[in-house]
């Protein structure tokens, strides 16, 4: 199969699964990218995950035309970022009607409360997975220092994820590069 | 001044400005969304972009450029649409692009992979706390115990019996379609019970 289709099929996979927008669909998308094409391995996915969350603008969008681009040029880039956008957006336009009708209904309401628990467990096992990466490389004792700050500095000091993530571009490349 | 401007030219403005300056994905932006459309251009009101974010709610896919692609088609049908959709994805395209091939051509210096396994933890913990999120959500919805049952099964089918996240999905898609149905009927009978008993 041509790259460009695979690009086409992997997104819109990935995308018309995930309810509740963009963040919902990162665990999806790391199956078709990492598990399934192999466009990118675990480190350089996490890698792509952390310059996403420092850059503002649409997570999904970001990812397709990252992947899109490197694996399949011009092409892919607009091929990925087809399968991410025009199906939902298409759809709301044309079924804007339909839906309006159906908005409260509890059939609607259930399928976005039901896929909820799948996404939490998809997203726990890529945590595991990245955290299994880290300790690898860089060992337990660094990896979980790291964690712990960054919770710390997220969660109970709500200090802005960039900030955080650049602050860890800054250790990982003054401190690590002697570990790695 | 700015209702001089052309509809195409705000549209783009608009979502140029929701695009570059949200933060957290598109759920996290629908703020901005609301300031630019209902504040800013008056292109709808509060009560109607309420009842679109609810109706792009209930279909799948990425809720940024749903809205994005609706605000466009609702004031220059579908030309509007694919300006408003343009403009707010491609700024953060092309810096995330121009950004991760930097780091590609530095990718043997020391310095680069140091950074890229420092910024690995921090990754969990937002992926953990995605997670969590996620869990907070069921658990509300579905109550403790079913809650914790559905995690439970949706562990065992992705990752014992392996089966594709696209096949589990949509057997939870499924249920959620009769959930509320069913759960109002076990109500019902439980109250038949009690007044019999």
């Amino acid at each position: 199969m041509r790259v460009w289709i695979q690009l086409m099929v992997g997104f819109f996979i990935a995308n018309v699964l995930g309810y509740g927008g963009g963040p919902s669909s990162i665990p999806l998308m790391y199956n078709e990218i990492v598990s399934h094409y192999h466009w990118l391995n675990d480190s350089e996915f996490s890698n792509m995950l952390a310059l996403g969350n420092a850059l503002p603008g649409p997570i999904a969008t970001k990812i397709a035309a990252f992947v899109g681009y490197g694996a399949g040029g011009w092409v892919g880039l607009f091929a990925a970022l087809a399968g991410t956008i025009l199906p939902s957006a298409v759809a709301l336009i044309l079924l804007l009607k339909v839906l309006h009708k159906y908005r409260q209904s509890p059939v609607v309401k259930g399928m976005s409360l039901l896929v909820q628990p799948v996404i939490a467990i998809m997203m726990a096992v890529l945590t595991w997975q990245m955290a299994k990466n880290s300790i690898a490389q860089i060992g337990i004792w660094q990896a979980l220092g790291i964690a712990a700050v960054a919770f710390w500095a997220m969660q109970i000091r709500k200090i802005h994820p960039a900030l955080v993530i650049v602050a860890a571009f800054a250790y990982g490349g003054i401190v690590l590069s002697h570990v790695v | 001044m700015e209702k001089k401007q052309n509809a195409y030219v705000q549209l783009a403005m608009a979502m140029l400005r929701t695009g570059i300056l949200g933060y957290g994905g598109g759920p996290s932006v629908m703020p901005l969304f609301r300031y630019e459309a209902v504040t800013r251009y008056k292109w709808t009101d509060d009560e109607e972009f309420g009842e679109i974010l609810a109706i792009a709610n209930a279909l799948p896919g990425p809720i940024a450029t749903k809205m994005a692609a609706y605000l466009g088609y609702k004031l220059k049908k579908t030309s509007g649409a694919v300006v408003a959709v343009l403009f707010h994805i491609f700024p953060s395209s092309i810096a995330m692009i121009a950004l991760l091939s930097l780091v590609t051509v530095l990718s043997h210096s020391k310095v680069v992979i140091g950074m890229i396994a420092g910024v690995m933890p921090v990754v969990a913990v937002m992926l953990g706390e995605m997670a969590y999120n996620f869990g907070e959500k069921t658990v509300k919805g579905l109550g403790t115990v079913f809650g914790i049952a559905m995690f439970a099964v949706s562990f065992l089918l992705l990752e014992t019996v392996h089966i594709h996240p696209a096949i589990v999905i949509m057997i939870f898609l499924a249920y959620g379609s009769v959930h509320f149905r069913l759960a109002g009927k076990r109500e019902n009978r439980e109250k038949e019970r009690d007044v019999a008993g």
